[in-house]
């Protein structure tokens, strides 16, 4: 990183400050649209630290995967089950809440401690001038990562066809559909629909 | 001054901290998801820490940041897609109605 000392040091006070006001909101706010996109401003200011910290090919894997992937995943989620219903309220729920903000707290003042306790083996050889980190990183993946980047992608592939199978609606076979609503069914998609699903009359298993 | 690890091991500690906040006293949810991707990225945000000040000439922590990454984004899809079930069956997203284990 080419950039004045001072400048990173500013640089690191906003995005942190940016970080930690976008997470709390994420936490603490009520309209779960907002915090959804307050999550993509986490997403993006923990991509700047990147930056910060010499990583530009994770940062900008950051950007794209989180920011473009999982946050508009999340942002999908959040209008498929848009139901504006008003939690039934739970008896000595601040203390439940009270009690989870003391064990954060605690927890996070033994991190701190042990973080400002513990003397790091910081590297303080002579700055290194290598590769760039892309090329790197791509000689890792090839050489002594090689099966668990192969692992990763067959994880991926049973992510997508799990998701799949998990989301989609479950099909009726034709005789166990009742005669009337198969008039109504055979005009429209082949899956089982809300109403139908929801009557009760009839709810056969599809698998 | 000079940034130091220090700085981003309390960063990250923050955020951890944050993130399980969220994750036990949300009732939505897709929110307890989120949180657990505030999670991730704490953890993620140690890795590269460290790869910076400890291990600057073979960067593995971003290799395993990557990875981290990657099983991130496969944990988002399975578990929205399992809210999503669980919304289809339950009609609701209140995490203290999906008692579906309890007996």
């Amino acid at each position: 990183m080419n950039l004045a000392e001072g400048v990173q040091i500013v640089s690191f006070g906003i995005l942190s400050v940016m970080m930690i006001g976008s997470a709390l909101g994420v936490v603490l706010l009520t309209n779960i649209v907002y915090s959804a996109f307050l999550l993509g401003g986490v997403f993006i200011s923990i991509a700047g630290l990147y930056i910060l910290l010499n990583a530009d090919f994770v940062a900008a894997a950051q950007v794209v995967i989180y920011v473009g992937a999982v946050n508009v995943l999340i942002l999908f989620a959040i209008m498929l089950v848009n139901k504006r219903e008003d939690f039934a309220p739970i008896a000595n729920r601040w203390i439940r809440q009270g009690a989870t903000a003391l064990v954060c707290l605690g927890l996070f003042a033994l991190l701190s401690t042990m973080v400002l306790a513990t003397r790091w083996s910081v590297y303080t050889g002579p700055a290194v001038i290598g590769d760039s980190s892309v090329v790197q990183i791509g000689q890792h993946f090839f050489t002594d990562f090689l099966l668990p980047f192969e692992l990763a992608s067959v994880l991926l592939l049973m992510a997508m066809v799990g998701a799949i199978i998990l989301a989609r609606r479950d099909y009726i076979p034709d005789e166990l559909m009742p005669q009337d609503t198969q008039a109504i069914a055979a005009s429209t998609l082949p899956e089982r629909p809300r109403e139908l699903a929801s009557a009760g009359n009839v709810t056969p298993k599809a698998r | 001054m000079q940034l130091q690890l220090q700085y981003f091991l309390l960063l990250a500690a923050a955020l951890f901290c944050i993130g399980i906040y969220g994750l036990i006293t949300s009732r939505n949810a897709v929110r307890v998801l989120m949180s657990i991707e505030l999670l991730l990225n704490a953890v993620n945000l140690n890795l590269m820490g460290f790869s910076n000040f400890i291990d600057p000439q073979e960067i593995k922590g971003q290799v395993f940041t990557v990875f981290v990454i990657t099983v991130a984004a496969a944990e988002a899809a399975v578990g929205l897609a399992i809210v999503l079930s669980i919304y289809r069956n339950r009609d609701t997203v209140d995490m203290e109605q999906f008692n579906l284990l309890k007996w």
